[in-house]
């Protein structure tokens, strides 16, 4: 067996350390390229949220090529970590700064506060301050998109649906993907399992797996990784893909796919922020303006169910068509959104309901 | 519950079951020699990227295996450096070897991800595949079968042969055994390396059969609930069979209740039930009756230090 005394590695580990430490205290030349710093919440290579939002930055790139330097720190946990992370990326130069999950929201304002002059981009909150906006994406519009389609595919007329957590994001998905498919079939009935994980493939796939046992013939999901859809595909039932266009995870089984395009919006604050006209806002963009995205129908589509997601993608884009449009009522029957009329925004993030017809 | 759908629930049972059996059976008889390592999400998934990665490579199932035996069983020559050459603590080494193995995996794995590879083919066994209803559940991938082996002949060489007696001497009587000539330390290290191999070989049933792609963190701390599993079974091969498909099929069934919405409580409390039942065999085996019948190898997670 090897003869190492401890004393020398030690003294190793610590001569190491001490290099680390040093390339890390270097003063940030403030001079030079605009600087630009991303926080993720999971890691880059999660095929699903993070990875659109660093496909993102690596547009940005692409379009200011040596204007601007980006920076980014995946996997940050959410909550008080977050702080420490986002002011590294403060005082490292970073003069813009996309956070990109919820938890980040309440570090986000508090290190803005700090630094007047460095702009802040909080996805998905509710608050913002003079040098932080808020921006996400209407995502149930894309449901909506995606329950037109089941709707004429379903032979079973049960769908199965994987969510992470009853927050009112996930079930505002599942009511507009229920009121879309019924619209087309009223008989659809939409079972819904938790896993209580944002991102736990074996489980999301056993989960899928008891779905299909059930009777599903389309599988939805709320959840961050590709494994339904590829266990959709072994099965040989159809499955909509989260985040990210999944294609090779199912070639047959993927319908479709709700893809989070964060690119123009990316390239455009980052255009303000470097010329100066920057301004405080709160965004919630969908399909118009392209932040949701549809990724290309796949071969389980028929030519019916085609027409039906088209003419929803046009009527929502055009603005005639609100996927929560009223007489919508809750599964125990109570009337929750009155006839003709629609819904504020506000409300829709109060949700906490769902629609006749779904099983949760 | 129709019985097909019974014979689907104990399908996917078993395959939420293998890896854990997989990587708890290692650990299990590193525990009997006496070693602590808590680095086994961190080998899990090493041997995930490794056998991943040589399949998307070679395309050759038997290389991807091997390999993330190799990777698993390689991580784990480090911790055993650590702890028996340099008597590092072996909790704060086992973390430091998760943490370590979690962010290799993921360097390992940064150009692998959003390939998939196909599923290991599934091999049905002549005679039993052909039963009509439960022909299903034996009609699985080889690692499935290799885990309900390894678990027979695990529990046969710890309980009937001279190697087996050895290494639960050198886990519950250190000094002794090498008072009487064994080379307590080389025994403790290839049992860390046979514990590292069958966490590579649960992580790689993981990315090659069960969900065939990679992605960072893919198991999902099934390696802390193998270590779990170790406890509940009382460090014993058979129990930690048992431990498996009852940590897995509550996964599995709770799903399954959902779907079929006849779930009478919540399925939080389902999940968490398992954990209870590790809590309550903690207790028992710590106190009362139990004490002497269960308790956990003497020498657990002490460092030995031959005298000179």
């Amino acid at each position: 067996m090897l003869h190492v005394d401890r004393r020398r590695l030690l003294l190793g580990a610590a001569a190491l350390g001490t290099t680390a430490l040093a390339g890390r205290i270097l003063p940030a030349v403030a001079a030079g390229p605009f600087q630009v710093g991303f926080l993720y919440v999971g890691p880059v290579g999660d095929f699903g949220w993070s990875y659109q939002h660093d496909q993102a930055r690596k547009a940005v790139e692409a379009k200011f090529g040596d204007q601007v330097k980006t920076s980014f720190v995946e996997s940050v946990a959410e909550g008080p970590d977050s702080e420490r992370v986002i002011r590294q990326l403060a005082t490292g130069g970073s003069q813009l700064i996309f956070s990109t999950s919820f938890g980040f929201m309440n570090s986000a304002l508090k290190v803005a506060k700090q630094f007047p002059a460095v702009k802040f981009e909080q996805a998905t909150g509710y608050k913002t301050a003079t040098n932080v906006a808020e921006y996400n994406g209407r995502f149930y519009e894309g449901r909506a998109v995606c329950g037109a389609i089941a709707g004429h595919v379903s032979k079973s007329g049960i769908i199965g649906y994987v969510g992470s957590f009853p927050i009112p994001e996930v079930v505002m998905g599942i009511n507009a993907f229920t009121l879309a498919a019924q619209k087309i079939n009223p008989a659809i009935k939409v079972k819904v399992i938790w896993v209580n994980s944002w991102f736990d493939p074996g489980k999301e796939a056993d989960a899928a797996k008891s779905l299909i046992d059930q009777g599903a013939d389309i599988i939805c999901t709320h959840t961050d990784s590709s494994a339904i859809v590829q266990t959709a595909e072994a099965r040989g039932v159809h499955a909509f893909g989260q985040d990210s266009d999944m294609k090779q995870f199912g070639p047959n089984a993927q319908l479709t796919a709700i893809v989070d395009n964060w690119r123009d919006y990316y390239i455009a604050r980052t255009k303000a922020a470097m010329d100066g006209t920057w301004k405080e806002q709160s965004v919630w963009d969908g399909l118009k303006e392209g932040i949701v995205q549809m990724a290309p129908y796949g071969p389980g589509v028929t030519d019916a169910a085609r027409a039906a997601a088209d003419a929803t993608k046009a009527g929502i884009i055009a603005g005639t068509l609100h996927p929560f449009m009223g007489p919508v009522t809750d599964n125990k029957g109570t009337v929750r959104i009155a006839a003709g009329t629609k819904p504020s925004d506000a409300d829709l993030f109060k949700q906490d309901w769902y629609v006749a017809g779904v099983q949760a | 519950m129709s019985a097909e759908m019974l014979v689907s629930l104990l399908l996917t049972t078993m395959t939420a079951a293998t890896p854990l059996l997989l990587a708890a059976l290692g650990e299990l008889v590193v525990e009997r020699a006496g070693v602590l390592n808590l680095g086994v999400e961190g080998m899990m998934l090493t041997g995930a990227v490794s056998g991943f990665a040589i399949m998307s490579l070679t395309g050759s199932p038997w290389l991807a295996v091997l390999a993330a035996i190799a990777a698993g069983a390689l991580l784990a020559a480090i911790f055993g450096f650590l702890v028996l050459n340099l008597m590092s603590n072996q909790v704060a080494t086992g973390l430091a070897l998760t943490i370590f193995g979690t962010g290799l995996s993921a360097l390992i794995g940064t150009g692998f991800t959003g390939h998939p590879v196909p599923a290991l083919a599934k091999l049905a066994i002549p005679g039993l595949a052909a039963i009509p209803l439960l022909g299903r559940l034996f009609e699985q991938d080889a690692l499935v079968y290799l885990a309900t082996i390894a678990v027979a002949v695990i529990a046969w060489f710890l309980k009937s042969t001279r190697a087996g007696l050895i290494l639960r001497a050198v886990g519950e009587a250190d000094l002794s055994a090498h008072s009487i000539g064994y080379p307590v330390l080389r025994i403790r290290f290839l049992a860390i390396l046979f514990g590292g191999a069958m966490a590579g070989l649960g992580g790689a049933y993981l990315s090659l059969a069960y969900t065939p792609m990679w992605v960072e963190n893919m198991t999902a701390g099934r390696g802390w609930i193998a270590l779990a599993i170790v406890v509940f079974a009382a460090w014993r091969p058979w129990r930690a069979a048992a431990g498996a498909y009852l940590f897995g099929g509550v996964t599995v069934l709770q799903l399954y209740l959902q779907g079929s919405g006849l779930l009478p409580v919540p399925p939080q409390l389902l999940s968490m039930l398992p954990y209870l039942g590790t809590i309550l065999v903690l207790t028992l085996i710590s106190s009362g009756p139990f004490r002497r019948r269960f308790s956990p190898p003497a020498c657990l997670g002490k460092p030995f230090r031959p005298p000179t």
